[in-house]
Protein backbone atom coordinates (compact mmCIF):
# COMPACT_ATOMS: atom_id res chain seq x y z
CA UNK A 1 0.00 0.00 0.00
CA UNK A 2 2.41 2.37 1.31
CA UNK A 3 4.85 1.53 -1.78
CA UNK A 4 1.89 2.06 -3.91
CA UNK A 5 0.57 5.25 -2.71
CA UNK A 6 4.66 6.62 -3.09
CA UNK A 7 4.87 5.88 -6.63
CA UNK A 8 1.30 7.61 -7.38
CA UNK A 9 2.55 10.84 -6.21
CA UNK A 10 6.13 10.72 -7.99
CA UNK A 11 3.94 10.11 -11.00
CA UNK A 12 1.40 13.06 -10.55
CA UNK A 13 5.10 15.43 -9.12
CA UNK A 14 6.73 14.46 -12.53
CA UNK A 15 3.52 15.23 -14.43
CA UNK A 16 2.12 17.90 -13.04
CA UNK A 17 5.06 21.11 -13.84
CA UNK A 18 5.11 20.19 -17.28
CA UNK A 19 1.31 20.00 -18.07
CA UNK A 20 -0.24 22.12 -16.07
CA UNK A 21 2.21 24.67 -16.29
CA UNK A 22 0.41 24.90 -20.14
CA UNK A 23 -3.03 24.33 -18.98
CA UNK A 24 -3.90 26.52 -16.64
CA UNK A 25 -1.03 29.36 -17.18
CA UNK A 26 2.76 29.89 -16.17
CA UNK A 27 3.84 27.92 -12.91
CA UNK A 28 5.02 31.06 -11.28
CA UNK A 29 4.62 31.62 -7.63
CA UNK A 30 1.77 33.96 -7.82
CA UNK A 31 0.00 31.42 -9.79
CA UNK A 32 0.28 28.40 -7.44
CA UNK A 33 -0.87 30.85 -4.63
CA UNK A 34 -4.05 31.54 -6.68
CA UNK A 35 -4.41 28.18 -7.18
CA UNK A 36 -4.18 27.28 -3.80
CA UNK A 37 -6.44 30.08 -2.48
CA UNK A 38 -9.16 28.66 -4.95
CA UNK A 39 -8.60 25.25 -3.88
CA UNK A 40 -9.23 26.03 0.05
CA UNK A 41 -12.41 28.38 -0.75
CA UNK A 42 -13.43 25.21 -2.62
CA UNK A 43 -13.07 22.87 0.60
CA UNK A 44 -14.42 25.70 2.58
CA UNK A 45 -17.78 25.52 0.54
CA UNK A 46 -17.28 21.61 0.35
CA UNK A 47 -17.27 21.67 4.15
CA UNK A 48 -19.09 24.21 5.22
CA UNK A 49 -22.40 22.60 5.23
CA UNK A 50 -20.95 19.98 8.07
CA UNK A 51 -19.55 22.92 9.82
CA UNK A 52 -23.28 24.39 9.71
CA UNK A 53 -25.12 21.53 11.14
CA UNK A 54 -22.74 21.40 14.04
CA UNK A 55 -24.12 24.51 14.81
CA UNK A 56 -27.16 24.08 14.36
CA UNK A 57 -27.19 20.75 16.22
CA UNK A 58 -25.51 22.68 18.88
CA UNK A 59 -27.44 25.50 20.12
CA UNK A 60 -31.07 26.34 20.38
CA UNK A 61 -34.02 26.51 17.84
CA UNK A 62 -34.34 30.23 19.24
CA UNK A 63 -30.56 30.76 18.36
CA UNK A 64 -30.86 28.98 14.44
CA UNK A 65 -34.12 31.49 14.09
CA UNK A 66 -32.55 34.59 15.42
CA UNK A 67 -30.99 37.34 13.18
CA UNK A 68 -27.90 37.69 12.57
CA UNK A 69 -27.44 34.14 12.51
CA UNK A 70 -25.30 32.78 14.97
CA UNK A 71 -22.17 31.17 13.43
CA UNK A 72 -20.26 29.25 16.47
CA UNK A 73 -21.31 25.78 17.91
CA UNK A 74 -23.44 26.54 21.48
CA UNK A 75 -23.43 23.90 24.29
CA UNK A 76 -26.98 22.46 23.61
CA UNK A 77 -25.63 19.75 21.84
CA UNK A 78 -25.90 16.46 24.09
CA UNK A 79 -29.29 17.99 25.12
CA UNK A 80 -30.38 18.12 21.57
CA UNK A 81 -28.68 14.38 20.97
CA UNK A 82 -30.75 13.34 24.47
CA UNK A 83 -34.28 14.93 22.50
CA UNK A 84 -33.60 13.00 19.58
CA UNK A 85 -33.14 9.92 21.69
CA UNK A 86 -36.50 10.02 23.49
CA UNK A 87 -38.36 11.29 20.64
CA UNK A 88 -37.47 8.49 17.45
CA UNK A 89 -36.14 5.51 18.64
CA UNK A 90 -32.66 6.56 17.93
CA UNK A 91 -30.84 3.43 18.59
CA UNK A 92 -33.47 1.31 17.04
CA UNK A 93 -33.26 2.38 13.85
CA UNK A 94 -29.53 2.91 13.88
CA UNK A 95 -29.37 -0.92 14.74
CA UNK A 96 -31.73 -1.90 11.76
CA UNK A 97 -29.93 0.51 9.19
CA UNK A 98 -26.56 -1.19 10.74
CA UNK A 99 -27.58 -4.77 10.61
CA UNK A 100 -29.45 -3.87 6.89
CA UNK A 101 -25.84 -2.46 5.90
CA UNK A 102 -23.71 -5.32 6.90
CA UNK A 103 -25.60 -8.21 5.65
CA UNK A 104 -26.06 -6.33 2.80
CA UNK A 105 -22.60 -5.88 2.28
CA UNK A 106 -21.46 -8.70 3.18
CA UNK A 107 -24.20 -10.42 0.86
CA UNK A 108 -23.11 -8.13 -2.37
CA UNK A 109 -19.50 -9.29 -2.11
CA UNK A 110 -20.23 -12.62 -1.56
CA UNK A 111 -22.78 -12.86 -4.18
CA UNK A 112 -20.80 -10.69 -7.27
CA UNK A 113 -17.65 -11.91 -6.08
CA UNK A 114 -18.77 -15.23 -7.20
CA UNK A 115 -20.46 -14.43 -10.07
CA UNK A 116 -17.90 -13.10 -10.79
CA UNK A 117 -15.68 -15.60 -11.00
CA UNK A 118 -17.66 -17.49 -12.67
CA UNK A 119 -17.93 -15.04 -15.57
CA UNK A 120 -14.77 -14.24 -15.81
CA UNK A 121 -12.80 -18.07 -15.41
CA UNK A 122 -15.67 -20.53 -16.37
CA UNK A 123 -17.30 -21.32 -19.70
CA UNK A 124 -20.75 -22.34 -19.11
CA UNK A 125 -23.93 -22.49 -21.66
CA UNK A 126 -25.62 -18.70 -22.54
CA UNK A 127 -22.19 -17.40 -20.64
CA UNK A 128 -22.64 -14.04 -23.56
CA UNK A 129 -26.27 -13.92 -23.02
CA UNK A 130 -26.75 -14.06 -19.29
CA UNK A 131 -23.62 -11.25 -18.51
CA UNK A 132 -25.34 -9.02 -21.35
CA UNK A 133 -28.94 -9.25 -19.53
CA UNK A 134 -27.31 -8.52 -16.61
CA UNK A 135 -25.33 -5.46 -17.64
CA UNK A 136 -28.87 -4.07 -19.29
CA UNK A 137 -30.52 -4.11 -15.59
CA UNK A 138 -27.35 -1.67 -14.96
CA UNK A 139 -29.63 0.87 -17.19
CA UNK A 140 -32.52 0.22 -15.72
CA UNK A 141 -33.39 2.65 -13.31
CA UNK A 142 -34.24 1.49 -9.87
CA UNK A 143 -38.12 3.03 -9.77
CA UNK A 144 -39.32 1.00 -12.50
CA UNK A 145 -38.88 -1.79 -10.21
CA UNK A 146 -40.31 0.33 -7.22
CA UNK A 147 -44.01 -1.23 -7.47
CA UNK A 148 -43.31 -4.42 -8.57
CA UNK A 149 -40.17 -5.04 -6.06
CA UNK A 150 -42.91 -3.75 -3.38
CA UNK A 151 -45.81 -5.62 -4.52
CA UNK A 152 -43.24 -8.99 -4.92
CA UNK A 153 -42.42 -8.09 -1.21
CA UNK A 154 -46.28 -7.52 0.03
CA UNK A 155 -46.79 -11.24 -1.33
CA UNK A 156 -44.06 -12.52 0.44
CA UNK A 157 -45.43 -11.27 3.55
CA UNK A 158 -41.62 -9.41 3.91
CA UNK A 159 -42.98 -5.82 4.23
CA UNK A 160 -42.37 -4.17 7.42
CA UNK A 161 -39.51 -6.54 8.10
CA UNK A 162 -35.21 -6.12 7.39
CA UNK A 163 -35.77 -9.07 5.41
CA UNK A 164 -37.10 -6.12 2.35
CA UNK A 165 -34.46 -4.32 2.55
CA UNK A 166 -31.63 -7.08 1.94
CA UNK A 167 -32.65 -9.13 0.07
CA UNK A 168 -33.59 -7.77 -2.80
CA UNK A 169 -30.19 -5.42 -3.17
CA UNK A 170 -27.83 -8.82 -2.36
CA UNK A 171 -26.23 -8.93 -5.79
CA UNK A 172 -25.68 -6.34 -8.44
CA UNK A 173 -24.37 -5.75 -11.75
CA UNK A 174 -22.46 -2.85 -10.92
CA UNK A 175 -20.52 -4.98 -8.24
CA UNK A 176 -20.34 -8.58 -10.68
CA UNK A 177 -19.16 -6.01 -13.44
CA UNK A 178 -16.52 -4.44 -11.10
CA UNK A 179 -15.35 -7.80 -10.01
CA UNK A 180 -15.62 -9.28 -12.95
CA UNK A 181 -12.57 -6.66 -14.44
CA UNK A 182 -10.65 -7.17 -11.73
CA UNK A 183 -10.48 -11.11 -11.57
CA UNK A 184 -9.81 -11.45 -15.24
CA UNK A 185 -6.61 -8.70 -15.14
CA UNK A 186 -5.76 -9.91 -11.74
CA UNK A 187 -6.15 -14.11 -11.20
CA UNK A 188 -3.74 -15.95 -13.04
CA UNK A 189 -5.19 -19.22 -14.66
CA UNK A 190 -2.18 -20.57 -13.59
CA UNK A 191 -2.77 -20.11 -10.23
CA UNK A 192 -6.49 -21.93 -10.70
CA UNK A 193 -4.37 -24.80 -12.48
CA UNK A 194 -2.59 -25.25 -10.19
CA UNK A 195 -4.96 -25.61 -7.69
CA UNK A 196 -6.98 -27.71 -9.84
CA UNK A 197 -4.13 -30.08 -9.87
CA UNK A 198 -4.79 -30.18 -5.86
CA UNK A 199 -8.07 -31.71 -6.26
CA UNK A 200 -9.69 -28.30 -5.19
CA UNK A 201 -13.45 -27.76 -7.15
CA UNK A 202 -14.89 -24.88 -7.98
CA UNK A 203 -15.78 -23.61 -4.68
CA UNK A 204 -13.07 -24.29 -3.04
CA UNK A 205 -10.97 -22.42 -5.51
CA UNK A 206 -13.38 -19.63 -5.39
CA UNK A 207 -12.64 -19.45 -1.65
CA UNK A 208 -8.98 -20.25 -1.07
CA UNK A 209 -7.59 -18.86 -4.14
CA UNK A 210 -9.13 -16.44 -5.57
CA UNK A 211 -10.70 -14.92 -2.33
CA UNK A 212 -7.48 -13.04 -1.22
CA UNK A 213 -6.87 -11.69 -4.49
CA UNK A 214 -10.03 -9.95 -4.83
CA UNK A 215 -9.31 -8.33 -1.83
CA UNK A 216 -8.67 -4.63 -2.59
CA UNK A 217 -11.10 -4.58 -4.91
CA UNK A 218 -13.67 -6.25 -2.48
CA UNK A 219 -12.57 -3.44 -0.12
CA UNK A 220 -13.95 -0.86 -2.98
CA UNK A 221 -16.94 -2.75 -3.43
CA UNK A 222 -17.44 -2.83 0.03
CA UNK A 223 -17.41 0.39 1.18
CA UNK A 224 -19.65 1.48 -1.82
CA UNK A 225 -22.22 -0.69 -1.18
CA UNK A 226 -22.20 -0.04 2.64
CA UNK A 227 -22.43 3.99 1.75
CA UNK A 228 -25.17 2.76 -0.57
CA UNK A 229 -27.20 0.78 1.67
CA UNK A 230 -27.10 3.34 4.83
CA UNK A 231 -28.08 6.37 2.38
CA UNK A 232 -31.09 4.63 0.72
CA UNK A 233 -34.27 6.74 1.53
CA UNK A 234 -36.94 6.04 -1.28
CA UNK A 235 -36.57 1.98 -0.60
CA UNK A 236 -37.26 1.58 2.82
CA UNK A 237 -39.64 4.54 2.79
CA UNK A 238 -41.55 2.46 0.33
CA UNK A 239 -41.55 -0.67 1.61
CA UNK A 240 -40.73 -0.58 5.55
CA UNK A 241 -44.75 -0.35 6.69
CA UNK A 242 -43.99 -1.10 9.99
CA UNK A 243 -43.04 1.77 12.24
CA UNK A 244 -41.38 0.20 14.45
CA UNK A 245 -38.46 -0.96 11.87
CA UNK A 246 -37.40 2.38 10.32
CA UNK A 247 -34.13 2.88 9.36
CA UNK A 248 -32.53 6.04 10.10
CA UNK A 249 -33.03 8.01 6.90
CA UNK A 250 -36.59 7.28 7.17
CA UNK A 251 -36.83 8.06 10.97
CA UNK A 252 -34.51 11.14 10.55
CA UNK A 253 -36.97 12.26 7.52
CA UNK A 254 -40.35 11.78 10.23
CA UNK A 255 -38.38 13.58 12.79
CA UNK A 256 -38.50 16.39 10.27
CA UNK A 257 -41.90 15.89 9.29
CA UNK A 258 -43.28 15.73 12.77
CA UNK A 259 -40.71 18.40 15.29
CA UNK A 260 -39.81 20.60 12.40
CA UNK A 261 -40.43 23.43 14.39
CA UNK A 262 -37.69 21.95 16.77
CA UNK A 263 -34.64 22.49 13.97
CA UNK A 264 -32.16 21.82 16.56
CA UNK A 265 -33.17 18.56 17.50
CA UNK A 266 -33.46 18.09 14.20
CA UNK A 267 -30.07 19.27 13.64
CA UNK A 268 -28.42 16.96 16.07
CA UNK A 269 -30.82 13.94 14.59
CA UNK A 270 -28.95 14.94 11.18
CA UNK A 271 -25.78 14.66 12.66
CA UNK A 272 -26.24 11.65 14.63
CA UNK A 273 -26.85 10.05 11.04
CA UNK A 274 -24.06 11.49 9.63
CA UNK A 275 -21.14 10.86 11.64
CA UNK A 276 -20.92 7.13 11.33
CA UNK A 277 -21.01 7.41 7.44
CA UNK A 278 -18.44 9.86 7.63
CA UNK A 279 -15.96 7.66 9.48
CA UNK A 280 -16.28 4.55 7.53
CA UNK A 281 -15.75 6.77 4.71
CA UNK A 282 -12.52 8.60 6.20
CA UNK A 283 -11.23 5.11 7.23
CA UNK A 284 -11.49 4.06 3.31
CA UNK A 285 -11.33 7.31 1.55
CA UNK A 286 -7.63 6.35 0.36
CA UNK A 287 -9.22 2.74 -1.79
CA UNK A 288 -12.22 4.54 -2.48
CA UNK A 289 -10.95 7.19 -3.82
CA UNK A 290 -8.30 5.59 -5.76
CA UNK A 291 -10.34 3.24 -7.43
CA UNK A 292 -13.58 5.35 -7.84
CA UNK A 293 -10.73 7.41 -10.46
CA UNK A 294 -9.64 3.97 -12.03
CA UNK A 295 -13.14 2.69 -12.58
CA UNK A 296 -13.90 5.48 -14.59
CA UNK A 297 -11.63 6.45 -16.51
CA UNK A 298 -11.14 2.53 -17.73
CA UNK A 299 -14.99 2.97 -19.18
CA UNK B 1 -39.75 -6.42 -14.99
CA UNK B 2 -42.34 -8.53 -16.84
CA UNK B 3 -44.40 -7.93 -13.70
CA UNK B 4 -44.13 -4.28 -14.02
CA UNK B 5 -45.05 -4.19 -17.35
CA UNK B 6 -48.01 -6.30 -16.93
CA UNK B 7 -49.04 -3.85 -13.53
CA UNK B 8 -49.06 -0.74 -16.45
CA UNK B 9 -51.89 -2.56 -18.17
CA UNK B 10 -54.05 -2.49 -14.82
CA UNK B 11 -55.91 -0.52 -12.80
CA UNK B 12 -55.01 -1.76 -9.50
CA UNK B 13 -54.86 -0.12 -5.63
CA UNK B 14 -53.13 -3.00 -4.09
CA UNK B 15 -55.75 -4.82 -2.26
CA UNK B 16 -58.93 -5.61 -4.41
CA UNK B 17 -58.78 -7.55 -7.98
CA UNK B 18 -57.04 -6.16 -11.16
CA UNK B 19 -58.84 -4.53 -13.76
CA UNK B 20 -57.46 -4.64 -17.14
CA UNK B 21 -57.15 -1.22 -18.69
CA UNK B 22 -54.80 -1.93 -21.49
CA UNK B 23 -52.97 1.15 -22.42
CA UNK B 24 -55.66 3.41 -20.68
CA UNK B 25 -52.51 4.20 -18.13
CA UNK B 26 -50.36 5.66 -20.81
CA UNK B 27 -53.33 7.56 -22.47
CA UNK B 28 -54.24 9.17 -18.72
CA UNK B 29 -50.64 9.81 -18.17
CA UNK B 30 -50.30 11.89 -21.09
CA UNK B 31 -53.20 14.01 -20.55
CA UNK B 32 -52.38 14.05 -17.08
CA UNK B 33 -50.82 17.75 -16.50
CA UNK B 34 -48.80 17.39 -13.53
CA UNK B 35 -46.90 14.62 -14.98
CA UNK B 36 -45.72 16.92 -17.73
CA UNK B 37 -45.30 19.55 -15.04
CA UNK B 38 -42.94 16.54 -13.33
CA UNK B 39 -40.94 16.66 -16.56
CA UNK B 40 -40.61 20.35 -17.38
CA UNK B 41 -39.33 20.27 -13.56
CA UNK B 42 -37.27 17.67 -13.54
CA UNK B 43 -35.42 18.91 -16.86
CA UNK B 44 -34.77 22.36 -15.45
CA UNK B 45 -33.34 20.97 -12.63
CA UNK B 46 -31.06 18.75 -14.28
CA UNK B 47 -30.18 21.72 -16.95
CA UNK B 48 -29.70 24.06 -14.06
CA UNK B 49 -27.63 21.64 -11.92
CA UNK B 50 -25.58 19.73 -14.94
CA UNK B 51 -24.38 22.25 -16.74
CA UNK B 52 -22.49 24.80 -13.93
CA UNK B 53 -21.54 21.22 -12.01
CA UNK B 54 -19.37 20.28 -14.61
CA UNK B 55 -17.68 23.38 -15.86
CA UNK B 56 -16.93 24.02 -12.09
CA UNK B 57 -15.92 20.37 -11.97
CA UNK B 58 -13.38 21.09 -14.89
CA UNK B 59 -12.18 24.27 -13.15
CA UNK B 60 -11.80 22.11 -9.74
CA UNK B 61 -9.76 19.13 -11.85
CA UNK B 62 -7.70 21.31 -13.44
CA UNK B 63 -6.45 23.36 -10.30
CA UNK B 64 -6.16 19.98 -8.32
CA UNK B 65 -3.79 18.45 -10.97
CA UNK B 66 -1.64 21.68 -10.53
CA UNK B 67 -1.19 20.99 -6.83
CA UNK B 68 0.45 18.35 -5.70
CA UNK B 69 0.85 19.01 -1.93
CA UNK B 70 -2.08 17.58 0.53
CA UNK B 71 -3.45 16.25 -2.50
CA UNK B 72 -5.36 13.43 -0.83
CA UNK B 73 -6.80 15.84 2.01
CA UNK B 74 -8.33 18.02 -1.19
CA UNK B 75 -9.84 15.11 -2.16
CA UNK B 76 -10.86 13.85 0.64
CA UNK B 77 -12.68 16.91 1.30
CA UNK B 78 -13.87 17.33 -2.13
CA UNK B 79 -15.13 14.09 -1.88
CA UNK B 80 -17.22 13.98 1.31
CA UNK B 81 -20.33 15.44 0.25
CA UNK B 82 -21.56 13.02 -2.23
CA UNK B 83 -21.10 10.36 0.99
CA UNK B 84 -23.20 11.99 3.32
CA UNK B 85 -27.10 10.78 4.03
CA UNK B 86 -28.99 12.90 1.46
CA UNK B 87 -31.97 12.94 3.77
CA UNK B 88 -29.56 14.90 6.46
CA UNK B 89 -28.32 17.36 4.11
CA UNK B 90 -31.41 18.20 2.72
CA UNK B 91 -32.84 19.23 6.13
CA UNK B 92 -29.54 21.46 6.50
CA UNK B 93 -30.06 22.97 2.95
CA UNK B 94 -33.85 23.19 3.88
CA UNK B 95 -33.04 25.07 6.98
CA UNK B 96 -30.36 27.15 5.22
CA UNK B 97 -32.90 28.06 2.39
CA UNK B 98 -35.51 29.20 4.85
CA UNK B 99 -37.28 32.51 4.60
CA UNK B 100 -35.23 33.64 7.09
CA UNK B 101 -32.20 31.23 6.86
CA UNK B 102 -28.83 31.47 6.31
CA UNK B 103 -28.70 32.19 2.66
CA UNK B 104 -31.23 35.40 3.02
CA UNK B 105 -29.34 36.46 5.95
CA UNK B 106 -25.95 36.85 3.84
CA UNK B 107 -28.18 38.56 1.15
CA UNK B 108 -29.69 40.81 3.67
CA UNK B 109 -26.00 41.41 5.01
CA UNK B 110 -24.72 42.11 1.53
CA UNK B 111 -28.00 44.83 0.86
CA UNK B 112 -30.75 42.66 -0.70
CA UNK B 113 -33.11 43.09 1.87
CA UNK B 114 -35.74 40.84 0.39
CA UNK B 115 -34.16 38.07 -0.03
CA UNK B 116 -34.62 35.06 -2.74
CA UNK B 117 -38.17 32.85 -2.33
CA UNK B 118 -35.57 30.23 -2.09
CA UNK B 119 -38.62 27.88 -1.04
CA UNK B 120 -41.84 29.49 -2.45
CA UNK B 121 -41.32 30.88 -6.04
CA UNK B 122 -40.39 28.03 -9.33
CA UNK B 123 -37.10 29.75 -9.80
CA UNK B 124 -35.85 29.44 -6.35
CA UNK B 125 -37.28 25.83 -5.82
CA UNK B 126 -35.39 24.73 -8.88
CA UNK B 127 -32.17 26.74 -7.73
CA UNK B 128 -32.02 25.27 -4.25
CA UNK B 129 -32.60 21.98 -5.38
CA UNK B 130 -29.86 22.61 -7.89
CA UNK B 131 -27.69 23.94 -5.44
CA UNK B 132 -27.75 20.89 -3.37
CA UNK B 133 -27.22 18.70 -6.25
CA UNK B 134 -23.96 20.62 -7.54
CA UNK B 135 -22.98 20.66 -3.92
CA UNK B 136 -23.35 16.67 -3.61
CA UNK B 137 -21.69 15.88 -7.03
CA UNK B 138 -19.55 18.64 -7.94
CA UNK B 139 -16.61 16.64 -6.03
CA UNK B 140 -17.37 13.19 -7.85
CA UNK B 141 -16.88 14.73 -11.46
CA UNK B 142 -14.02 16.68 -10.31
CA UNK B 143 -11.84 13.68 -9.30
CA UNK B 144 -13.34 11.38 -12.21
CA UNK B 145 -11.77 14.52 -14.67
CA UNK B 146 -8.50 14.22 -12.61
CA UNK B 147 -8.24 10.73 -13.04
CA UNK B 148 -8.90 11.03 -16.84
CA UNK B 149 -5.79 14.17 -16.66
CA UNK B 150 -3.48 12.45 -15.11
CA UNK B 151 -4.01 9.52 -17.91
CA UNK B 152 -2.99 12.11 -20.24
CA UNK B 153 0.51 11.15 -21.08
CA UNK B 154 3.18 14.20 -20.90
CA UNK B 155 4.53 13.68 -24.89
CA UNK B 156 1.02 15.79 -25.78
CA UNK B 157 1.79 18.70 -24.17
CA UNK B 158 5.55 18.62 -25.04
CA UNK B 159 4.58 18.50 -28.39
CA UNK B 160 1.62 21.24 -28.44
CA UNK B 161 4.50 23.43 -26.80
CA UNK B 162 7.02 23.21 -29.64
CA UNK B 163 4.28 23.61 -32.04
CA UNK B 164 3.83 26.36 -30.33
CA UNK B 165 0.28 26.50 -29.18
CA UNK B 166 -0.40 28.62 -25.90
CA UNK B 167 -2.35 27.56 -22.60
CA UNK B 168 -5.88 28.76 -24.20
CA UNK B 169 -4.90 26.19 -27.33
CA UNK B 170 -3.58 23.44 -25.24
CA UNK B 171 -7.06 23.24 -23.15
CA UNK B 172 -9.19 23.28 -25.99
CA UNK B 173 -6.82 21.43 -28.59
CA UNK B 174 -5.30 18.84 -26.61
CA UNK B 175 -7.02 18.15 -23.03
CA UNK B 176 -10.50 18.77 -24.09
CA UNK B 177 -10.53 15.77 -26.63
CA UNK B 178 -8.16 13.80 -24.19
CA UNK B 179 -10.54 13.56 -21.95
CA UNK B 180 -13.59 13.22 -24.36
CA UNK B 181 -14.57 10.29 -22.96
CA UNK B 182 -14.45 11.24 -19.63
CA UNK B 183 -16.69 14.09 -20.26
CA UNK B 184 -18.73 11.63 -21.95
CA UNK B 185 -19.37 9.40 -19.11
CA UNK B 186 -19.91 12.57 -16.75
CA UNK B 187 -22.69 13.84 -18.59
CA UNK B 188 -24.42 10.20 -18.65
CA UNK B 189 -24.15 9.51 -15.27
CA UNK B 190 -25.48 13.47 -14.44
CA UNK B 191 -28.33 12.67 -16.94
CA UNK B 192 -29.56 9.55 -15.29
CA UNK B 193 -29.41 10.69 -11.97
CA UNK B 194 -31.05 13.82 -12.87
CA UNK B 195 -33.74 12.01 -14.06
CA UNK B 196 -33.80 10.39 -10.73
CA UNK B 197 -34.17 13.43 -8.40
CA UNK B 198 -36.43 12.42 -5.36
CA UNK B 199 -35.14 12.95 -1.93
CA UNK B 200 -34.25 16.50 -1.92
CA UNK B 201 -37.86 17.62 -3.09
CA UNK B 202 -39.55 14.74 -0.86
CA UNK B 203 -37.65 15.73 2.08
CA UNK B 204 -38.12 19.75 1.63
CA UNK B 205 -41.49 19.70 0.91
CA UNK B 206 -43.35 16.77 2.55
CA UNK B 207 -46.81 17.08 2.64
CA UNK B 208 -50.24 14.74 3.32
CA UNK B 209 -52.21 17.14 1.18
CA UNK B 210 -51.31 15.55 -2.90
CA UNK B 211 -51.94 19.00 -4.05
CA UNK B 212 -48.93 20.37 -2.73
CA UNK B 213 -46.65 17.57 -2.97
CA UNK B 214 -43.25 18.95 -4.14
CA UNK B 215 -43.64 22.28 -2.98
CA UNK B 216 -45.81 25.70 -3.90
CA UNK B 217 -47.07 25.35 -7.20
CA UNK B 218 -45.73 21.87 -7.39
CA UNK B 219 -42.53 23.31 -8.73
CA UNK B 220 -40.45 20.96 -6.95
CA UNK B 221 -42.19 17.89 -8.13
CA UNK B 222 -40.51 15.55 -10.29
CA UNK B 223 -40.80 12.18 -11.97
CA UNK B 224 -39.58 10.32 -9.56
CA UNK B 225 -41.26 11.91 -6.91
CA UNK B 226 -44.96 12.02 -8.51
CA UNK B 227 -44.42 8.37 -9.08
CA UNK B 228 -43.62 7.28 -5.42
CA UNK B 229 -46.91 9.85 -4.63
CA UNK B 230 -49.20 8.18 -7.08
CA UNK B 231 -47.92 4.50 -6.61
CA UNK B 232 -48.05 4.78 -2.38
CA UNK B 233 -49.70 7.62 -1.26
CA UNK B 234 -52.44 7.33 -3.79
CA UNK B 235 -52.56 3.48 -4.24
CA UNK B 236 -52.43 3.36 -7.92
CA UNK B 237 -49.74 0.73 -8.87
CA UNK B 238 -50.86 0.40 -12.29
CA UNK B 239 -50.39 4.26 -13.28
CA UNK B 240 -47.04 4.20 -11.02
CA UNK B 241 -45.97 1.23 -13.28
CA UNK B 242 -46.66 2.82 -16.37
CA UNK B 243 -44.49 6.07 -14.85
CA UNK B 244 -41.67 3.82 -14.54
CA UNK B 245 -41.95 2.64 -17.79
CA UNK B 246 -42.16 6.24 -19.68
CA UNK B 247 -38.96 7.05 -17.01
CA UNK B 248 -37.11 4.04 -18.61
CA UNK B 249 -37.99 5.08 -21.85
CA UNK B 250 -36.70 8.34 -21.61
CA UNK B 251 -33.16 7.14 -20.01
CA UNK B 252 -33.09 4.94 -22.63
CA UNK B 253 -33.22 7.87 -25.31
CA UNK B 254 -30.40 9.82 -23.50
CA UNK B 255 -28.50 7.06 -23.32
CA UNK B 256 -28.80 6.32 -27.26
CA UNK B 257 -28.50 10.12 -27.80
CA UNK B 258 -25.25 9.91 -25.50
CA UNK B 259 -24.28 7.11 -27.42
CA UNK B 260 -24.60 8.17 -31.00
CA UNK B 261 -22.75 11.19 -29.43
CA UNK B 262 -19.80 9.59 -29.17
CA UNK B 263 -19.38 7.15 -31.72
CA UNK B 264 -20.60 9.98 -34.28
CA UNK B 265 -17.73 12.13 -33.09
CA UNK B 266 -15.51 9.29 -33.00
CA UNK B 267 -16.12 9.06 -36.81
CA UNK B 268 -15.72 12.67 -37.66
CA UNK B 269 -12.48 14.33 -37.14
CA UNK B 270 -10.36 15.05 -34.00
CA UNK B 271 -12.91 18.11 -33.32
CA UNK B 272 -16.37 16.33 -32.70
CA UNK B 273 -18.78 17.13 -31.09
CA UNK B 274 -17.67 16.74 -27.30
CA UNK B 275 -14.62 18.84 -27.96
CA UNK B 276 -17.07 22.03 -29.23
CA UNK B 277 -19.14 21.17 -26.00
CA UNK B 278 -15.99 20.88 -23.78
CA UNK B 279 -15.35 24.05 -25.58
CA UNK B 280 -18.68 26.04 -24.44
CA UNK B 281 -18.09 25.07 -20.89
CA UNK B 282 -14.26 26.16 -20.70
CA UNK B 283 -16.17 29.69 -21.74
Amino acid sequence: MAVERRRGAAVTADRAPSSVGLAVGAGSRATRIWVRVALLLGVLVSLFPFYWLVVMASVTTQDILSYPPRLVPGAQLLHNMGEVIERVDFFASLFNTLVVAVTGTVLVLFFDSLAAFAFAKYEFPAKKFLFGALMATYMIPAQLSLVPQFVTMAEFGWAGSLKALIIPGAANAFGIFWMRQYAQNSLPDELLDAGRIDGAGFFRLYWQVAMPLFRPALAFLGIFTFIGIWNDYIWPLVVMVNPDRLTLQVALANLNVVYNTDYAVVMAGALMSVVPLIVVFLIGARHFLRDLAAGATKM
Amino acid sequence: MVFSLYLSFQDWDGVGDMRFVGLQQYKWLLEDSVFWHSILNTFQIWFLSTVPMLFLALVIAFLLHSQTRFSTVYRVAYFIPNVTSMVAMTIVFGSVFAQAGLANSMLRAIGVEDGVGWLSSSLGIKSAISLMIIWRWVGYNALIFLAGLQAIPTELFEAARVDGANSRQTLFRVVVPQLRPVILFAVITSTINGLQIFTESQVLFYSDDPGTTGGPGQEGMTIVLYLWQKSFNDLQFGYGAAMGWLLFALIALFAIINWRLVSGSERADGRGIALRKGARNGR
